[in-house]
């Protein structure tokens, strides 16, 4: 609060009569051209105000005389970029999987299109980046289910793995424990043998066991020595990858309940250059054969 | 309000306390400054310096620096499309900018140290809102006349003589404004081709938007605004009060040798009167409008054209001259008390200054000389940390940017040490190759490579280890390092 209004001594202007302690402040009069620049300003503002939506109505607003919005901005960018891709997506839909690779353009394409779809889609169980997890195979090593080439990926991601469509991968192991085709010692034993196709420390007697059992119920589709069978998605048993777990509970659960992990057909939401630019992306993850 | 807002009224003339005064003014309407033309030494020098300065400003950009094919030919050029800096022989890249931090902190400490020495000469002579007025007000005077002519001119009521003179002025000040617009945006287009597409209307609306806005703000500034810009909007006269002392040159009204003044009939004795003939020379050149005799103001931007026109009127009267000049507080006390003393050029503070822009130049000047021409960065992949594969190897994704900062192709060896038998391969051909591989980088550009780096199973000891990634120029010394990290399972 102004107390006490007075001219300053020295330079004979009055002062405002803001005092702290002791320290006068001047009122000073502001220089006329800021006073202008401050009527620009409001000008700037009308002129604003007119040209851009800027007023609320009962039901809708002033939409401006320029008739601009950030919905119709954000739609003619989003246009102008499909303009951008269509040529190059109407050239992956033409293409083989094995062209695409070969381009260095649609390569790159590709796979910046299928990082997205990929991160979208497949990533809530794939991970990002194809990290993988328990039951959800890694797509960024040297090991697959059903085939890690260009044509099986296409296919895999097509049509998915057990389940409803036509075209589906299909196989089912059998529940060795819970339908009784194997007693809990006999699932050990085998568990053993299991083990020790891919150089896991195994009880060489277990193992001696396991073995017999393993021809007889596993190697029709695992094969005699575990080296798996990517025709009918069964799984490598001699290398250092396990889908479920390589320690022996795990195995004895495996063989005991089975797994028979499925994957939706994909050809059903997306279309085919989007499912190629897939393909491509996973084939170029680090795995692809 | 309280109640003994009234007290303290002690006059007819003295406004109720807590209460403006009716007639007060809220605006203060500008009181239009009409230097006059002046010579001497003073103006010659701020002369040498406005050429020099307008001179480097619109010729540089058209100055031509062979670079190989390919690359733009103008020696000074800031291509933000094309993310370089061009200045003579030296090429900056966007990361290097602290080149341009460096320069800035250079320009900022060698003001510094000006100042501390010679007071507000940056702002006499060297600044563009100085410089610009300047060159301004000497169109004004060509075609308006001097000051008186152009006091009148301003008073009288408008006629076609008077439009004439004004519409003239107004037309050659938005050309010279046009042009230094012009000139801005030539140092961060090729010139020639600028030139042509802003007259052939093939221009970018950038460009154009560019030009429009140097015009605008040189007209305005230095046609209109001139010192307010000085007086209410620059910061700078606001800080440099902190470079003054007692031993700073300032332009200096010799009181204790011009009072007490007065006119002066030739022959009349000069004892017991001071030198100043108040004959306000001083005041009509002053290009901000004060009385230099009240003593140093804020205003003052220390051209020390006063001390011009001051010197020509001693001359004239016959007295010694710098009566007005450039000179110190503590000098002048010294003289006062009769005791002359030399100005001392060296102190703290200029010493610290000096030593500071001495460090900085050398910092600038080695950073330039050991600049690298490659350089190398890695991003290691996080999802996933690391791929197991079947023979139980672990794997590690890393995405490599390099740099080839040359105008040439290059090949560069890379190979990584940390891992043991790590083999290294690039995404795109699929082949490990051991632990070196050859990697290619266009000229001034960047190449990206997804390398993987693959450790047998059982090498690695602990969850994570260094990985140093070095890349070796083909035939050249140049090489670049980075260190990263190699993870596996944990332990």
């Amino acid at each position: 609060m102004p107390t006490k209004s007075e001219r300053d001594s020295i330079t004979g202007k009055e002062t405002t009569g803001h005092e702290w302690d002791g320290i006068k402040e001047l009122d000073t009069p502001l220089p006329k051209w800021w006073l202008y620049v401050f009527y620009a300003t409001i000008v700037w503002s009308l002129a604003y105000f007119a040209l851009y939506p800027s007023w609320p109505t009962l039901s809708t607003h002033f939409s401006g005389l320029m008739g601009w919005s950030s919905r119709a901005d954000v739609a003619a960018a989003l246009k102008a970029q499909q303009e951008v891709r269509a040529p190059y997506v109407s050239r992956i839909r033409a293409a083989s999987l094995e062209e695409i690779r070969a381009d260095s353009d649609l390569l790159n394409f590709a796979i910046a299109g299928g990082r997205i779809t990929f991160a979208e889609n497949c990533a809530p169980c794939h991970g990002a980046g194809g990290a993988g997890g328990k039951g959800f195979p890694n797509l960024a090593d040297d090991d697959w289910l059903w085939g890690g080439d260009l044509a099986s990926l296409y296919h895999t991601i097509s049509f998915g793995v057990r389940n409803a469509n036509p075209d589906s991968r299909v196989s089912a192991m059998p529940r060795f424990g819970a339908d009784g085709v194997l007693t809990a010692a006999q699932i050990a034993d085998v568990a053993e043998y299991v083990l020790s196709l891919s150089g896991s420390t195994a009880a060489s007697a277990a193992v001696e066991r396991g073995a017999p059992l393993f021809a007889e119920n596993c190697a029709g589709c695992h094969g005699e020595k575990g080296e798996g069978n990517t025709e009918v998605g069964a799984p490598r048993l001699s290398d250092k990858i396990w889908l479920y777990g390589g320690d022996k509970a795990s195995i004895v659960q495996t063989i005991t309940n089975s797994r028979n992990g499925t994957m939706p057909a994909w050809s059903e939401r997306l279309d085919d250059a989007t499912i190629k630019m897939l393909t491509v992306y996973v084939h170029a993850l680090g795995g692809g054969k | 309000m309280p109640l003994d807002m009234t007290q303290g009224t002690s006059g007819a003339d003295a406004p109720s306390a807590g209460v403006r005064s009716a007639n007060a003014p809220l605006y203060a309407d500008r009181i239009k400054v009409y230097p006059k033309a002046v010579k001497g030494t003073f103006r010659r020098i701020k002369w040498a310096i406005l050429a020099i300065c307008l001179g480097l400003y619109y010729v540089v950009p058209w100055i031509r620096w062979d670079r190989g094919p390919g690359a733009p030919d103008q020696a000074v050029l800031i291509d933000m499309p094309g993310r370089r800096a061009y200045f003579f022989a030296i090429e900056i890249w966007p990361q290097e900018v602290y080149f341009l931090t460096g320069l800035l902190i250079l320009a900022a400490v060698a003001l510094f140290l000006v100042t501390s020495l010679l007071g507000r000469v940056w702002c006499g002579y060297a600044c563009p809102q100085t410089v610009w007025t300047d060159l301004f007000m000497l169109v004004e005077r060509l075609i308006e006349g001097d000051r008186n002519a152009r006091m009148r001119l301003d008073q009288q009521p408008l006629s076609w003589a008077k439009a004439a003179k004004k519409t003239a002025k107004h037309a050659a000040w938005l050309v010279i404004a046009a042009a230094t617009g012009g000139a801005w945006v030539f140092y961060f287009a090729d010139a020639p081709t600028a030139l042509k597409d802003i007259f052939t209307g093939q221009a970018s609306v950038t460009i154009y938007f560019f030009v429009g806005l140097f015009t605008a703000t040189t007209y305005l500034l230095a046609g209109w605004a001139r010192e307010q810009v000085c007086t209410y909007m620059c910061p700078w006269p606001r800080i440099q009060a902190a470079m003054f002392d007692e031993n700073t040159l300032i332009v200096t009204y010799r009181k204790w040798r011009g009072e007490p003044r007065g006119k002066h009939k030739a022959g009349q004795s000069w004892d017991g009167r001071g030198d100043c003939i108040d004959c306000q020379q001083c005041v009509a050149v002053c290009p901000v409008g004060i009385d230099i005799r009240n003593g140093p103001q804020m205003e003052c931007i220390g051209c020390g054209l006063c001390i011009d026109a001051c010197n020509a009127v001693m001359d004239k009267v016959g007295r010694p001259r710098n009566l007005i000049a450039f000179a110190t507080l503590a000098g002048e006390q010294a003289r006062v008390s009769g005791t002359p003393s030399k100005y001392r050029l060296i102190r703290p503070r200029t010493v610290l200054y000096g030593t500071l822009l001495v460090l900085v130049a050398a910092t600038m000047g080695a950073a330039l000389w050991l600049r690298s021409t490659v350089e190398l960065s890695v991003q290691r992949d996080r999802a996933p940390l690391f791929v197991t594969l079947s023979d139980g190897a672990i794997r590690n994704g890393y995405t490599l940017k390099i740099l080839n900062k040359t105008r040439a192709d290059r090949d560069y060896a890379l190979s990584v040490s940390g891992v043991p038998s790590a083999k290294i391969s690039v995404v795109g051909a699929e082949t490990a190759t051991g632990d070196k591989l050859v990697l290619s980088a266009k000229a001034d550009t960047v190449a990206t490579y997804r390398v993987y780096v693959t450790a047998p199973a059982g090498v690695l000891k602990t969850e994570s280890v260094p990985l140093v990634f070095a890349l070796q120029a083909h035939g050249a010394r140049e090489q670049a390092q980075y260190q990263s990290i190699f993870m596996g399972p944990a332990k």
